[in-house]
């Protein structure tokens, strides 16, 4: 069965007064019917802007470079028409932003704002559309729906927003939805409920699902597959358990490094050294080799391919050809602290 | 919402009772009196006039007639005006409907106008069209008053004469017209001033709400409305425009000084029976009560517009409605 989503080789670039930005550089991933799959990095490495790339919500001076393909449905996005493509989105895809507060416009009843989808795409009159926003209010557990739907955002609590955007996300029955950090600003508990629930109504519609994140533990609950990115690149993709138990290029390791244990003495938190550098000025060979504890002289001189290291599990990594340097690990050969974002 | 109401209108109060104040000591200090112009009579002597001012109270201390003045002002009394024979009540009660007509008009008209041209401007934004009409409303915002409706008066009464030069009926014929034709005169009267004052305001509120849009177009719930497959047109329309309204509602407020001085102007120069006209020859006959009385209820319509735009603003913003 062809995959739902099929992403080739895009290129999304932002052409800045600093020079080009190649913020997503050369990116091919699939997802599958009902499944989800994780987009794991750092800010900066482009996990974002491939999401707004799928929906073709890039903002000048960004664009999204000719020759990138996005299969979706048996069409491919980049070249879509615009009045098409307006019938994608809230529609057979949608996404979840990561500021409930300030996605939801101030001055409509958050009922209005979920009903307005349905209005646009299903052609519902606006008592229609209303009820059914209630309806998918209360399917995400939105305490006394009724009364909610005809409240203003500033009135609901941070998780209930969540819950109104995740209703507005579900309304039409997508079948991909895009959540971009759904629960970086909520705190720890309601985090958990919302993340159960995209869960639950992954199953109870069969939509497919793409996290991204730059939290493993959201990872490790909700997908099935990850992909991490690093400096505009895929650098690794393996299912969910392969990854945690084999994890192979050096940036996922130090990814998987960094997260604090409970349970274990730990004076201070690892972290990979540096910073993700400028999208203007990525550099050659591997991108991440200034701050890899393995670089050699062929990362320098090589930018790598993905090279596959195990079953559906692939890594831009030159140690998939010279495993054995991994027991000669050396301090980062650039520590670039801080230096490099800007 | 009671108490916030009676607050504010305790605050208006007071600033009445100051502009009143301060008009009242201004007009008293410059040179002349309401009889002045009598004396220019060489029949008359200087006994007459100093019966005339002992008469109206004239020859007391300053203190003292504004303490009588204020008295009498709480009683609605806003004096006599010598140089209409009338009440001040009569002559601004019959000018202010005028006026009235004429901000009301200019009011809408620029605003309904000025987000129009905004709304066109954002839609099209860093086109040629976007900038030529930022010209356009740079140009009308900096504009004087005066000259742009003395320009006015020139090229629609004199070099294309197809709009009457001043008045707000025709003095001869209107008492003769049928209702349609009185209705049709008093219309061709009101073109050009209330025209004038709408185009001066114009660039301000097209300037204010451009910006407005443009302020809230980056803004996160743009882009879910974007995301739910909206069209760029309602986008703008229904999800930038109501937020960008709000800045633009205060400035409703803000604009009405600057109206109510504009109808000075302009119902000076087109003859426009109003307050503003009735105001200014005051000033020139020293008709004190009439100046006085006229800047009180312009202070009044002042502080009233601009708690009404408040008012506006908070039923507008439902962050705000219920505080």
């Amino acid at each position: 069965m062809a995959p739902l989503l099929s992403i080739r080789d895009l290129k999304t670039y932002f052409y800045t007064e600093a020079g080009v930005a190649r913020s997503v550089d050369g990116v091919s991933f699939d997802i599958g019917q009902g499944e989800t799959v994780g987009i794991v990095g750092e800010s900066g490495c482009g996990k974002s802007v491939t999401a707004l790339s799928i929906l073709r919500l890039i903002q000048p001076p960004g664009r999204i470079e000719p020759g990138s393909r996005i299969e979706f449905e048996g069409k491919d996005l980049v070249t879509l028409g615009d009045e098409e493509m307006r019938h994608i989105r809230g529609n057979r895809i949608s996404m979840i932003f990561q500021e409930p507060m300030s996605a939801l416009n101030p001055v409509f009843s958050v009922g209005d704002q979920v009903a307005e989808v349905a209005r646009i795409h299903a052609g519902l009159s606006k008592r229609k559309a209303f009820d059914r926003a209630v309806e998918t209010l209360a399917l995400t557990g939105m305490p006394a729906p009724e009364e909610r739907a005809k409240q203003y955002p500033h009135q609901l609590s941070g998780g209930m927003r969540q819950r109104v955007l995740i209703a507005m996300a579900l309304i039409m029955k997508p079948a991909l939805v895009i959540a971009d950090e759904p629960t970086t600003a909520l705190d720890v508990t309601i985090q958990a409920q919302i993340l159960d629930l995209l869960v639950h109504l992954q199953k109870e519609f069969g939509t497919s699902i793409l996290m991204i994140t730059h939290d493993l533990g959201v990872i490790a609950e909700t997908t099935s597959r990850v992909i991490v990115m690093y400096a505009g690149e895929v650098v690794e993709e393996a299912s969910v358990d392969e990854l945690f138990a084999h994890p192979h290029h050096p940036y996922t390791e130090g990814l998987i490094h960094s997260m604090p244990h409970i349970g274990h003495d730990q004076e201070r938190l690892n972290v990979i050294p540096g910073t993700v550098p400028a999208p203007t000025n990525w550099p050659h060979g591997c991108r991440f080799r200034e701050r890899c504890p393995y670089s050699w002289d062929l990362p320098e001189r090589e930018h790598p391919p993905l090279y596959d290291v195990g079953v559906n599990h692939t890594s831009r990594c030159h140690l998939a050809i010279e495993p054995e340097r991994r027991n000669q690990p050396h301090p980062p050969l650039v520590v670039v602290e801080g230096v490099g974002a800007a | 919402m009671l108490r916030y109401l009676s607050r504010r209108l305790a605050q208006a109060a007071v600033i009445v009772a100051f502009v009143a104040a301060i008009s009242f000591a201004l007009i008293h200090l410059a040179p002349g009196d309401p009889f002045s112009a009598i004396m220019d009579n060489p029949n008359v002597s200087e006994t007459v006039r100093q019966t005339l001012r002992a008469q109206y109270g004239f020859d007391r201390p300053l203190p003292e007639q504004f303490v009588r003045y204020i008295g009498r002002l709480a009683h609605g009394d806003l004096g006599w005006s010598f140089s209409h024979d009338r009440t001040v009540v009569e002559v601004l009660g019959s000018a202010l409907p005028n006026t009235l007509l004429l901000m009301g008009v200019a009011l809408i008209g620029s605003f309904a106008l000025g987000i129009f041209v905004a709304l066109v401007q954002v839609a099209r934004r860093e086109s040629v069209t976007d900038h030529a009409l930022s010209g356009v409303t740079l140009v009308l915002f900096s504009m004087p008053d005066f000259w742009f409706a003395i320009l006015v008066l020139l090229v629609f009464t004199y070099w294309i004469p197809i709009f009457p030069v001043g008045g707000a009926v025709d003095p001869v014929t209107h008492e003769y017209m049928t209702l349609g034709a009185r209705i049709a005169d008093r219309l061709r009267h009101l073109v050009l001033p209330a025209l004038t004052l709408t185009v001066l305001a114009v660039g301000t509120v097209a300037r204010y709400q451009r910006a407005a849009l443009i302020d809230v177009l980056p803004a996160d719930y743009i882009r879910t409305a974007r995301l739910k497959g909206l069209t760029e047109r309602d986008i703008l329309r229904r999800h930038a425009l109501r937020n960008a309204l709000l800045p633009v509602i205060s400035l409703i407020g803000l604009s009405f000084p600057a109206l109510l001085t504009g109808a000075f102007f302009i119902e000076k120069i087109f003859a426009w029976p109003g307050m503003g006209l009735a105001v200014v020859n005051a000033i020139g006959t020293r008709d004190y009560p009439l100046v006085v009385g006229g800047v009180i209820i312009g202070s009044i319509m002042v502080t009233l517009g601009s708690l009404l735009a408040d008012m506006l603003y908070a039923w507008a913003d439902p962050r705000l409605r219920g505080h």
